[in-house]
């Protein structure tokens, strides 16, 4: 049952058909709880849980006041990239979705004024920006890659995005799907990200955020909507911090 | 004091004694939740026994070090405040010898070490000051590896991101060996389990 050492990029594969089948409030944080307060007549070990979560949305909370909208994640040379770049999904590199990039269309949806779909030529004919930055993932590694695309500002903007609204969503084609919040959306080095090393990396358009954490990074985006409404995400409703911020 | 002979009196005073269990159980919960986390991408060739974690998997053991690091932080916050103003750690932690700590041990080591209620020896001294400073040193580069973007001066100051991970495992490790030797002799050592419960050293006989 153990993940291979070495690849710890994959660390969650061997794990993901028990993690789909189980609740992880259910048995993971049960299971914790009641291993550290066995010698306790325990008899709701949902309060545990409840108090996590509770925490874990108050850290959401203190993470937002520390973000700073202005501060500016370091950004590294060329020669600093990773090679290989590790390939990390809920599922393994030979499933990832195959997309035709000619047919593709970015759908929009929610609080958006111009919901009409992009193309990809379309969204290149944006300007266009590129950034050297330390992807670090949940999991404790990290690594330097390089990535193109539209400043997200920018085209939040031009399509009329209530800037106002808690949240933007993201639904991808690997049937990923996470959220952020605004503020960070509005970061100078939130990208919409075309070019990368390989399309494995999610092609043809992911988002590129340094100041969270790699999870919060979604691949192979199909559609993007703003919402006032709680989005979750693929890993954040399975009890990842919802903020996960840098 | 008027205390009588036979009255046992106070060697460890009520704050200190609170403050040592909250923090026993804030760091129980960090280094079982944290070996957890390890184990999710190891930076040395080895794991920690899944069933000395805490958390069931990495999800669960996050939300365990992100509840548990408010209260380890606040509560050593209320202890370091408690320690300089009220004279504590001035009295219990002064003067610091190297060289008595050395004696100490060895003498220890030979079963001589005779250890007087109420007063910390040199080993003491010099092992509590230590980890103090390990468990600042646990504190600032977990939030350096928290928060490398916000934090970027902090992480910056540890070497960046990748050693800042290193130091927060190695402050962890010293954490721990320091734990094998306290517990180790709190638990042998005749008496003086109970008196960090009751504050009050057995009467001399």
């Amino acid at each position: 049952m153990k993940p291979p050492r070495s690849k710890r990029l994959s660390a969650f594969r061997p794990q993901i058909a028990r993690l789909e089948r189980r609740l992880f409030l259910k048995q993971g944080l049960s299971l914790g709880a009641l291993s550290l307060l066995s010698g306790c007549t325990l008899k709701d070990d949902d309060a545990v849980d409840r108090l996590l979560i509770a925490l874990s949305r108050f850290n959401d909370k203190m993470q937002a006041a520390l973000f700073d909208p202005s501060k500016l994640a370091p950004t590294y040379t060329e020669a600093e990239i990773t090679t290989p770049f590790p390939f990390n999904a809920y599922y393994e590199e030979k499933d990832i979705p195959r997309i035709d990039g000619e047919s593709y269309r970015l759908q929009l949806s929610g609080l958006i004024a111009d919901k009409r779909p992009w193309s990809l030529s379309e969204l290149r004919a944006l300007p266009q920006s590129s950034q050297i930055t330390r992807l670090v993932c949940v999991e404790g590694w990290s690594a330097i890659g390089n990535w193109r695309g539209v400043a997200f500002r920018h085209f939040l903007e031009r399509i009329g995005a209530d800037l106002t609204a808690r949240y933007v969503g993201f639904k991808c084609a690997d049937k990923y799907y996470s959220s952020i919040d605004m503020p960070s959306a509005l970061h100078p080095q939130t990208l919409l990200a075309l070019d990368f090393t390989d399309a494995k990396y999610g092609y043809p358009l992911r988002l590129r955020l340094p100041t969270k954490l790699g999870f919060k990074n979604p691949k192979f985006i199909g559609e993007i909507f703003v919402t006032n409404d709680y989005p979750g995400g693929y890993w954040e409703d399975k009890g990842y911090n919802w903020f996960s911020g840098s | 004091m008027v205390g009588g002979a036979d009255k046992p009196k106070t060697i460890h005073p009520l704050f200190v004694r609170v403050t040592h269990w909250v923090n026993a159980f804030a760091i129980f919960v960090m280094v079982l939740s944290g070996w957890r986390i390890y184990n999710a991408s190891p930076i040395f060739g080895f794991e920690f026994p899944k069933d000395f974690t805490l958390g069931g998997w990495l999800a669960g053991a996050l939300a365990w070090h992100f509840a548990a690091m408010w209260l380890l932080a606040l509560n050593g916050f209320a202890y370091l405040a408690y320690g300089l103003v009220s004279g504590h750690f001035r009295r219990s932690f002064l003067p610091i010898s190297l060289r008595g700590a050395f004696d100490d041990v060895f003498l220890a080591m030979r079963g001589l070490l005779h250890h007087a209620p109420g007063r910390y020896n040199a080993a003491q001294r010099v092992s509590y000051i230590a980890v103090i400073l390990a468990v600042i040193v646990a504190i600032l580069s977990g939030l350096a590896i928290w928060k490398p973007v916000q934090l970027q001066t902090l992480t910056a100051a540890l070497g960046g991101y990748e050693a800042a991970r290193r130091v927060h495992f190695f402050a962890m490790a010293a954490i721990v060996a320091f734990l094998v030797v306290h517990i180790g002799l709190a638990v042998s050592v005749k008496g003086i389990l109970a008196a960090m419960f009751t504050g009050r050293a057995e009467a001399p006989r």
